[in-house]
Formats: C-alpha cells, structure tokens, sequence
C-alpha cells in the first residue's frame, strides 16, 4: 500500500509555556519540539499496516520552515521510506490554508491511504485532515481509534462518549488518529542512521489564503493558594461547610 | 532533563536523535522496575530483547558486523541515559559492547567477528569480561590465570576470576590469561571461551550492597580445553586488555553524568515540592547551594565526556584523558548523588527514589574500571614522568 502520513512538529506537551510578547503566539525559546504526539500514532499505524500486508511504501509529508527536516527525519528513522517537506517560513493557524498545501501534493500521489494525527498538541484545531480529505475527494474518518485495511476497503472504530462505532469505508480514504491505537516504536539507533541517507525532498508549499489568525492568547488564571482551615477532626464542619457554600462541589 | 548551558547545541541532530530515543526507552522501561529489581537483588533481564531491538550493544561498531556504527558521542549519550537509569544496566551495555564485543572487534579473526558480533548485537549472545582475579584487581599483571598450548593446537586453561559482570548470564567469556608457562604480563592473550564448556564454573556473588540490579560473579576454570581458535589472535600482552578497559572507561566517564542527572533532576524537583517550615526547601539557601553545586559539577563533566568524545572520534584522544575524565565524572556523581540523598531527607533512603540507589552503585563504579585512587596514579605518573606502581 501506498501510504502518507501527514505530520506536524509541536513542542513537548510537559513544557511550561510563556506567551511571546506579540502576545499572539507562544514564546519558543528554550521549547523541546518533537513530531506531534497524534502524528506519531499515525506513522506507527502506516508502518504497521504496511509491514503486515507487504511491500509499500510510507511517505511522510510536513509543512514548515526547515526545522521539520528534522522531524521528518524521526519519521523516517521510525521506518518511513522517504519524505516530503513543503517549506514555508511559517505554518499559518488556518487549517484550510495547510489542507491546501498537502492537497496539491498529495494529489498526483496515488496513495491509497493519507494519515494525519487526530489534531496537532499545539492548535487542537483538528482541520487538517478532514479538510485535506475534502481537497482530494475522499471519504475522511476522524479520530479512530483502530485501523484495519484489506480488499481495498477500511474498517475503523471510533470511541464516543460512553460507546463505539465501527465504520467501514473505500479506499483511497483519509483517517485520522485518535491515541490509543498504536504505541510509537522507539527510533533505532540503525534507524536513525539509514534516515539519514533517505531521500527528503522539499518544495515550496502552495498554501491557500489565510483568513483565520491568532488574535490574543492567554494562559490559564493562577489557581488561588490553598487555605489551612483547621486541624484534625475540628476543621470538617468547616471543610464541608465550604465545601458547600464556596467551592459547591457538594 | 535541563540543559543550563544549552550543551545539545553542541550535538548533532543524530546525537539527539540516539539520546532521545534511549532516554524514552528507559523513562517507559527501565525507571518503572529498576528500583524493584534492586530491592530483589535481580537484573531486568526481560528487557533484554528491545534494549537490543533498539542497538545499544556495541552501538560504536561497524554495520558490517550488524551494528549501529555510532560515532563515540552519541555511544557516549547512550551510555549517559541508561546509567540515568541504573549502573547495573549500563554495566551490562558496557560489558557487551566495550569488553566482550570491542576484544572481538580488535583482536579477533575476521571469523571471529562474523561469528560473534552480528548474534552479540542482537543479544542472542551475552558476553562478560574475565580479567580481574581475586588477588590481582589493580594489578592485573600479576594474574596467575594460565593457559597451555598442547600439541595438536588447542589450549588448557586453568585458573579464577572474580567481580566478573555479566558472569553467570554470559554464553561467552573474553578471558584474560597468561600462557605457556610465561609469568612476564606480555604473554597474556584474550580467549573466547565458551561457558558451556567442560570444567568451566561461574557462581554469583552474594551480598552486594551496591549494583543489585547487575549479575557479578566468579568464574572458575580447572583443565577446560579450548579449541584452537579459541583465541584472540591479535591480542598480545596487557596493553591488549587495557585497550577494551580504556574503551569501557570512557563510556562510564558519561554513564556517571546519567547516574548525577537523574539524582540531581529528582532533587530540584523534590525541592520544589517537599514543603518544610511552611515554604518549599528549596527555597532555602542551605538546599539552593547543594542544587546550585550539582548543576556546576554536572555541566562541567558534560562537557569533559563531550569534549574527550570528539577526540575520541578524531583518534587523537589518550588514555590517560580517559582516566581524567573516568576519575572526575565517577568522583563528581558519588558526591551529587550523596548530596541528593541528603537533600531528600527521610525520603531519600526509599527505593521509590533513585538517590540511594545511585548512591550505592556509584560506589562500585568508583571502584571498577581502574579505581578513583588507580587513575590519580595514572595522572600523576603522566605529569611527572614518575611511575608509582613501581
């Protein structure tokens, strides 16, 4: 099978985040970035499916300045054949602008199954993907939770709240990747080498118009210091009272 | 893991790369069982098969005999990582790949190395070291282990080792032993010996108080009869075992900034956290003094390690450099994994924490691999021009 698997560079989820003083954007100095937790799932499925169902082949495609030369590398060193980077200084919040991009390279490619992380960690805007799938004509199932390919057709389970669904689809089709489906393999050290001489080809990415920007961020309010209201059994009237009447969780 | 003095600048993307991929590995692997395994006295074996799978055996050897070929910082960043987690896994990599696998890889027969390396790679076979005896530990030349060359070509071996890691788990055994007769230190010769063989014996030490994670053992040999290319045909007099230890050296020179990173992470965070007199410890100045100690003496051994890697890899590096940077880094990590302890108050004395359990390792990786006080000899006899051991 023919497989891309569309990924993003985000910074590590357990960093502590300043905003930038734009005061629309976060600041990055000092920020670890990695491939996006979700994009990860999605290259371990591809990997997955193709190592189980025979030869194929595993693209990974990003948009982005060159510094995700760098993340497609981990893909590739994770087993991706080979990789596309559509280079732009910057990659714009508008998730029709990036759907654009990937769709004008993704569709001469004749893949038979494009991948994307249910969202990207650092927007949570979850457009990418199914606005590609739009771009290309093909069906899109979001945030599966299991993925299974055969006869040219899709089986994928979805997790809802309190229940699932199984859905079924043709292919060529677009899915994106809930966690949970797959634990991402460590890159091995050999691996880590041979992606180095895969090939990694970048080209300018044709992004659509941008009409959805970042108007001001914020960081959550500072949680109030706790209280000491007493000691031993003598403080619960008061803690329940509370409880009660000020936190209202009773 | 904080980078004060920004040293991944100084690495390349595949450096990171190694070290991030190990360091995952033993957050998600190693770190959730370690400090049981201590407490029961017994190694992970069962995370052999992936620690493999991943390629940190012999990582810094060539892909032809089913290696990673790293260059030696990014060896060096592996070993940092797995003594991250615990001296005893990083002494069993370093076991593996300096001194079971390197003695193959310098010494041996190109059917040696086709034979042994790519299955030692894999893990499939499991090597020790035998040098050390029970009377001659810094002073490997007086060893009294002897093998004898007989008539149709094959040897006999006869003789003990003792604090051999890796002892009892091992399928082969590089061994260290004079010959024929010859008690001067040049006839020494390595010898892949199997441990299957007739008249080989190993027993496992029993009540370590430090490296519990780690099998040590000793090995004993009565009339064991080698084939003839048993042995190691390049090898040629002490220079030769010394050459894997200077290898094996240099990956604890980094395994020892492991250990002090993650005594020194588990502090500041404990710090931050540990509430006393009504504010975090941290905030006090006896604690921030003890951070502020660690993080200097940390950043500084980094850049030691890092620094000898490159020389390292330019083949200009010295062993007596290697003892510097071996001495300092084992010397530097005992003290900031003691400090940590301390700071951790009663806490610290848990298995659930690392401090103590660096704290007792460090204590062999003090010791073993040339001791603290061995390599001060080293060092001084290469200012002075004046031999101490003699």
């Amino acid at each position: 099978m023919k497989i891309a698997v569309c990924i993003k560079r985000t910074p590590d989820s357990e960093s502590r985040f300043k905003i930038a003083a734009s005061s629309t954007a976060v600041d990055e100095t000092g920020l670890k970035f990695d491939i996006d937790d979700f994009a990860s799932y999605a290259v371990e499925v591809a990997l997955q499916i193709n190592e189980k169902q025979g030869p194929g082949e595993t693209v990974v495609v990003a948009v982005g300045p060159d510094v995700v030369q760098e993340t497609l590398r981990k893909a590739m060193s994770m087993g991706a054949d080979r990789a596309v980077q559509l280079k732009t200084d910057a990659i714009p919040y508008d998730g029709l602008a990036v759907a654009k991009a990937l769709a004008a390279e993704l569709k001469a490619g004749n893949f038979d199954l494009v991948l994307f992380g249910k969202h990207a960690f650092d927007t949570s805007a979850g457009v990418v993907g199914t606005a590609t799938a739009e771009l290309l004509g093909i069906p899109c199932v979001t945030a599966a939770t299991k993925l299974e390919i055969s006869n040219g057709r899709g089986v994928a389970r979805r997790e809802l709240e309190g229940a699932a669904e199984t859905v079924e689809f043709p292919l060529p089709a677009a899915v994106t990747i809930d966690e949970g489906i797959a634990r991402p393999r460590y890159p091995s050290l050999k691996g880590i080498m041979a992606a180095k001489k895969k090939p990694l080809e970048t080209k300018p990415a044709q992004l659509g118009a941008v009409r959805v920007t970042v108007k001001a961020m914020e960081l959550p309010p500072e949680r109030p210091a706790g209280r000491i209201i007493g000691e031993g059994t003598a403080a619960i009237p008061e803690l329940i009272r509370l409880l009660q009447t000020e936190a209202k969780v009773l | 893991m904080l980078d004060f003095f920004n040293i991944d600048s100084l690495l390349s993307e595949d450096e990171r790369a190694v070290r991030d991929s190990v360091r995952r590995f033993v957050d998600e692997r190693v770190l959730p069982i370690i400090g049981s395994c201590y407490v029961d006295g017994r190694f992970p074996k069962e995370i052999l098969p992936d620690l493999a799978e991943l390629g940190v055996f012999g990582a810094n050897l060539p892909e032809e005999y089913g290696c990673a070929g790293l260059n030696n910082v990014a060896y060096g960043l592996i070993m940092q990582e797995l003594e991250r987690g615990d001296s005893g896994v990083r002494s069993f990599a370093s076991v593996q790949g300096a001194l079971a696998m390197y003695p193959i890889y310098a010494f041996g027969s190109e059917e040696q190395k086709k034979k042994h390396l790519p299955r030692m790679a894999k893990g499939e076979v499991i090597g020790c070291f035998g040098l050390t005896e029970p009377d001659f530990g810094s002073n490997p030349s007086g060893m009294i282990t002897m093998a004898r060359e007989q008539a149709d070509g094959t040897w006999i071996l006869n003789g003990s080792k003792m604090w051999i890691t890796n002892g009892s788990t091992a399928q082969i055994a590089v061994v260290w032993a004079k010959t024929n007769g010859d008690k001067s230190d040049s006839s020494i010769r390595g010898f892949v010996v199997p441990t299957d063989s007739k008249g080989f014996k190993s027993k496992d030490q029993k009540g370590k108080l430090s490296l519990r994670a780690s099998d040590t053992s000793e090995l004993v040999f009565q009339d064991l009869v080698l084939p003839a290319d048993a042995i190691l045909p390049k090898s040629g007099g002490l220079k030769s075992p010394l050459m894997c230890l200077t290898q094996a050296r240099y990956g604890i020179s980094w395994g020892a900034i492991g250990a002090a990173m993650a005594c020194f992470e588990e502090a500041l965070e404990y710090s931050k956290t540990r509430v006393m007199f009504d504010r975090p410890i941290g905030g006090f100045q006896i604690q921030q003094e003890r951070l502020a100690e660690m993080l200097t003496e940390i950043v500084k051994a980094q850049l030691v390690s890092l620094h000898l890697g490159r020389l390292k890899d330019a083949g200009t590096f010295t062993p007596q450099q290697v003892s510097l940077a071996k001495r300092n880094n084992v010397s530097i990590a005992t003290d900031i994994a003691r400090e940590a302890r301390r700071l951790l108050g009663a806490n610290g004395i848990l298995a659930e924490y690392s401090a103590m359990r660096h704290m007792a390792n460090l204590e062999s990786v003090y010791t073993y691999e040339g001791t603290h006080d061995v390599h001060s000899l080293v060092l001084g006899q290469a200012l002075t021009g004046l031999n101490a051991f003699k």
